[in-house]
Formats: C-alpha cells, sequence, structure tokens
C-alpha cells in the first residue's frame, strides 16, 4: 500500500515503513535504547530526505521514550532531579545543535557531518561496550576477581556541589549539564535520543547506579527530542507526522515484543549483540565514507527554494 | 516603400494560408489530486490539427509535446576524495529547472527540430535547464548533465521520441505518466506542429496538481502554523506512547 508523504513529499509503501519501525521497535525493546541510530540510516535508505529524517524520526523517539519512562516511573527508576540537570543541558545543546545543523545544510555538509558522528559515535561505543561486556562474560566465568572501588577523580573536585539522592550522589552539577549539551548538540545533527551515549556517560562519566540510568536517560530524552522536533518543525518544516505516526505504530509494537525476547536472554549477551549491531552500522556507514560512491553528484534545494 | 507594402498585402493571403494550421487538443484530465494513496497518474493528450486548406504531402508534419512541472531553483554538488572520505567539494547552482519534465515527439527530436527553434522555445532538456554563471562557466555543463541523469534515472526526467502517435497529418495522441512523487504546482503542458525543422504552430494548456483532503491540510498546517503542527505532532507521539504502554499492562494483568 502505497502512501503519500505530504512533508517529504514521496511515495512509500506502509507495510515497509510499519516493518522497519517494528524491527527497530524489537531492537530497542530487547537493549534499552531509541534506536534512532539504526532509524534514520534506515529512512535515508528508502529515499526519505535527509532533513524530513533527522527532524521526524526525533518525533517518533519522542513516543517511544515516553512509552518506556512511564514503566520506569511506575518503578520508581527515575531520578528527576538529575533528569532536569541533564534536561537543561540537553536544551541548550539542541538549539546549538539546529543552529549548527541549518549552517551546515546551507554548506551542502550536513550528509558528511551526520554521517561523521553516525562513525566516530558507533564506533566508540560499540567497541567500549564490546570489551566491556566481554570482559563482564569472562568476570561470570571467574567470580573470584572483585569490582574496581569507584575512583574519586576531578569530577568530585568541581564546585556547584548538588545531592541526587535517587542516584545516591553528591557531585557537582557541571559534569551533567556538559553531558546534556553534548546529548543535545547530537540528537538535532543524527536526529537520535542520544541514549547509545547517554547511558555510558551516566554509568561511567558520572557515576549512576545502572537501575537509574536508563528511566533518566529516558526522561531526558523526551524533552530533548520533543524540543528538538519543535525547532525542526518551526525553522525548517520537515517534520513529517504522517511518516511519524507510521514508524512510531510499528516502533511501539516491536518495542513490547522486544522486551519479552529480551527479558529472556542474559545481560552480557545482550550487550554483546548490541554492540556487535552497533559496529556493524558504523562499519557499513565507513565504508560508503571511504568507497567511491557510483554518483558522484547530488541534488540539493536551491537557496531560493 | 509603397511597392513593398503593396506586395506584402498581395501576398498576405498565401503567406498566412502556409501557417494556417491550428492545434485543437484537450487532455483526459486537467486536475491531478494528490491524495495519501496517491501512485501517479496517466494522463491522455489529445487533439488534432485544424487547417483551411488541403494537406501538403511534401511537408510532412511533426508533433512534439512537453509537460513541465513548476521551476525550482537546485544545488548540484560533486562528491571529491579529501583526505580519504569522499565529500561534497564543487557545486553549481541551477537557477530553474522543472520538477518535472517530459518530451514527447513523433520522431527523434534531432531529426525534427533544429537548434535555433530549440533555443527559442526551449523544448529539449538541455534547453530547459538554466544554470547561474557563477563565474566558472566551463563547469556549468557537467552539472546540468548530472542533474539530468540523476533525474532520468528517476523517472522525473523524460524523453519518449516516437511516443506520440499520428494518423494522416490530424489526429495524435501521446501519454504522459507522472510519478508518485510529484511537487504541487501547475504542469504546463504544449503541444508544438513542426515541419521542415521549425514549429509551425503551438497550444499551451496546463494541468493543475494539487494536495487535497488530509495531504492539503497537513501541509498548510506546517507551514502557515508551524507552531501547532510542532505541538500537534508531539501530543500525537505522547498519546500513542501512552496508549502503548496502557494497552501492554491491560495484556499482561
Amino acid at each position: 500500500m502505497q502512501i503519500y508523504l505530504p512533508i517529504a513529499e514521496v511515495s512509500v509503501n506502509a507495510f515497509v515503513l510499519l516493518g522497519m519501525g517494528g524491527l527497530v521497535g524489537v531492537l530497542s525493546g530487547m537493549f534499552g535504547v531509541g534506536g534512532g541510530f539504526l532509524m534514520t540510516p534506515l529512512l535515508f535508505f528508502i529515499g526519505i530526505p535527509p532533513a524530513v529524517a533527522v527532524a521526524t524520526e526525533a518525533n517518533q523517539i519522542v513516543a517511544s521514550s515516553f512509552s518506556g519512562v512511564l514503566a520506569h516511573l511506575r518503578r520508581k527508576s527515575v531520578d528527576l532531579k538529575m533528569g532536569v540537570v541533564l534536561l537543561i543541558g540537553g536544551l541548550i545543546g539542541a538549539a546549538i545543535g539546529v543552529v549548527i545543523f541549518n549552517y551546515l545544510r546551507s554548506l551542502g555538509q550536513v550528509d558528511l557531518l551526520v554521517r561523521l558522528c553516525y562513525v566516530v559515535f558507533l564506533g566508540v561505543v560499540g567497541s567500549l561496550m564490546f570489551v566491556e561486556s566481554l570482559n563482564a562474560l569472562r568476570r561470570s566465568k571467574n567470580p573470584a576477581a572483585t569490582p574496581k572501588r569507584r575512583k574519586h577523580g576531578l569530577i568530585h573536585a568541581l564546585p556547584f556541589k548538588m545531592r541526587f539522592r535517587v542516584s545516591g550522589l553528591y557531585i557537582s552539577v557541571i559534569p551533567p549539564v556538559i553531558v546534556g549539551i553534548v546529548v543535545g548538540i547530537l540528537a538535532a545533527i543524527m536526529g537520535v535520543g542520544g541514549g547509545f551515549i547517554l547511558v555510558p556517560a551516566m554509568i561511567y562519566l558520572l557515576g549512576m547506579p545502572t537501575k537509574v540510568v536508563i528511566g533518566t536517560s529516558l526522561f531526558q530524552i523526551i524533552f530533548v527530542t520533543g524540543f528538538t522536533t519543535l525547532l525542526h518543525a518551526t525553522t525548517n518544516y520537515t517534520v513529517d507526522v504522517v511518516l511519524a505516526v507510521l514508524l512510531l505504530i510499528g516502533g511501539v509494537v516491536g518495542a513490547q515484543v522486544g522486551t519479552i525476547i529480551g527479558a529472556r536472554m542474559k545481560a552480557e549477551q545482550l550487550r554483546i549483540l548490541l554492540a556487535g549491531m552497533v559496529l556493524l552500522v558504523c562499519g557499513k556507514l565507513a565504508l560508503d565514507l571511504l568507497i567511491m560512491p557510483a554518483e558522484l553528484y547530488s541534488i540539493g534545494a536551491g537557496a531560493g527554494h | 516603400m509603397i511597392r513593398y507594402i503593396a506586395l506584402f498585402l498581395l501576398l498576405w493571403p498565401v503567406l498566412a494560408s502556409a501557417q494556417n494550421e491550428e492545434i485543437v487538443a484537450d487532455l483526459s484530465q486537467r486536475r491531478v489530486s494528490i491524495t495519501t494513496n496517491f501512485t501517479g497518474s496517466e494522463i491522455l493528450i489529445f487533439g488534432a490539427v485544424k487547417r483551411s486548406t488541403a494537406i501538403v504531402a511534401s511537408d510532412p508534419l511533426d508533433v512534439i509535446i512537453t509537460v513541465a512541472g513548476p521551476d525550482e531553483s537546485f544545488v548540484v554538488r560533486k562528491m571529491d576524495r579529501i583526505a580519504g572520505i569522499w565529500v561534497n567539494a564543487a557545486q553549481q547552482e541551477i537557477d530553474s529547472a522543472p520538477s518535472f519534465y517530459s518530451v514527447m515527439s513523433t520522431a527523434p527530436l534531432e531529426d525534427i527540430l533544429s537548434d535555433t527553434e530549440d533555443l527559442r522555445y526551449r523544448i529539449s532538456k538541455e534547453r530547459v535547464i538554466r544554470a547561474v554563471d557563477g563565474g566558472a562557466g566551463a563547469a556549468a555543463p557537467e552539472f546540468t548533465e548530472a542533474l539530468i541523469r540523476i533525474r532520468e534515472s528517476e523517472d522525473i526526467y523524460q524523453l519518449n521520441e516516437g511516443e506520440v502517435s499520428f494518423f494522416d497529418g490530424t489526429l495524435f495522441r501521446a501519454q504522459v505518466a507522472l510519478p508518485a512523487n510529484l511537487t504541487e504546482g501547475d504542469y504546463e503542458t504544449t503541444i508544438y506542429l513542426v515541419r521542415n525543422k521549425s514549429v509551425v504552430a503551438r497550444h499551451k494548456t496546463t494541468i493543475a496538481v494539487s494536495k487535497v483532503g488530509l495531504e492539503r491540510f497537513l501541509y498548510n498546517l506546517a507551514h502557515n502554523q508551524p507552531l501547532i503542527y510542532g505541538i500537534m505532532s508531539l501530543f500525537i507521539a505522547i498519546a500513542a506512547g501512552w496508549l502503548a504502554s496502557a494497552a501492554f499492562r491491560l495484556l499482561r494483568n
């Protein structure tokens, strides 16, 4: 069934979109990530203009993370105070990100920036996660090894300290704000929620306990992607609500299926699988940058458009 | 001087009769409505040559039909290898090029149309695209060629030589396939009557392509009330997220 998308101005198969939403939903339900890093390249692939793909993907992530955060709120695994601090950084970052996005769009380099961001961040996060989960697997076979104690480093020497009761932390607000800004910029440029960066940053940089990390990350992602959606809608008119609805129907159903699959697997196995997938997407994007493209020319909208 | 005018007046009926061929034409539909399930449209263009004198058998007529979507400006970019990776390097602004262009004719264009006439009426794809000469004039052709090549592969630029059926030098008929990813606007349809490589008559008409219903509503809302549209998109997302969570809680209990 073909559906004409009013903003993207292309006609696409509705079942392909539902299927893509479902597939990415299953993966995000299994691994607890938004799935934007998979969905945006897939949207490019089926011919959605990059600007529309990035803006619409932000809108879809609002839906999936809202659905997720409700579950976490019931379990009281959301650090609202930490979420708000991250959010302040995130909103600043999102505003900066949209400005950078529009500037690069006028230069014709948006495509490159988005791809480079993907390759760098997916590569780094994927390899770190892969190594970490391999070690975890080895440790689980050899229970004699004791876990390391948390170190008191530079982060604890910074001013403006604040108590985060749910996370059990007493740290400066500067690191969370900076993490928020970085994630906000990436959310606007890459059309992702930034969960795959935020989650490791909260665990390894801020030292938050893993059980509150996912909920808090989802909480802040709702607002950052919501804000990004509004900014893209009002400055670029590139949010396609028909596309978003098709994606989120598939995504929401897929996420629930994924949660059930995920519950039956070991945490280390899940992390290794996710790392492998992240590295696979990264490798594909890196190859595209390195191999000579079949068509050297591309067409963009003119200034007077 | 008076002699020339007298001569002209004497010859006038003769000159006029040579050009006394008119096109009468119509389309199977003059409006194309883009609805949610729009998958493209086939439009039949048909008509006849109306003349007051007998057909001159020695000078056969040919028909060229063009359908042009609304003009847009583009930037064509060329990728180059910089520091080992492929990035957009050179670029060329295309001042105006139709968003859709189809040329149909009774015979190959080069056989029935001279370059000067092509230049005057801007019939072939190469002529219809106007590039801005940003100082680097030499680079222009490869960029317009790339534009044509890409759009031909996407089937939004079409060249269908020999696709116009022409009966007894009088009746003609052709079919144009409008693709699914159309932009809105007036699609200018021009029918040219060609003899001895020059245009002897021309007939213009338009196909109005517009979004209707939900497509129209959403597009207008997104452009006229972007804030409301954005909030609506967020509301839909939040509602869907809540619905999914609630539905699955019910399912589990």
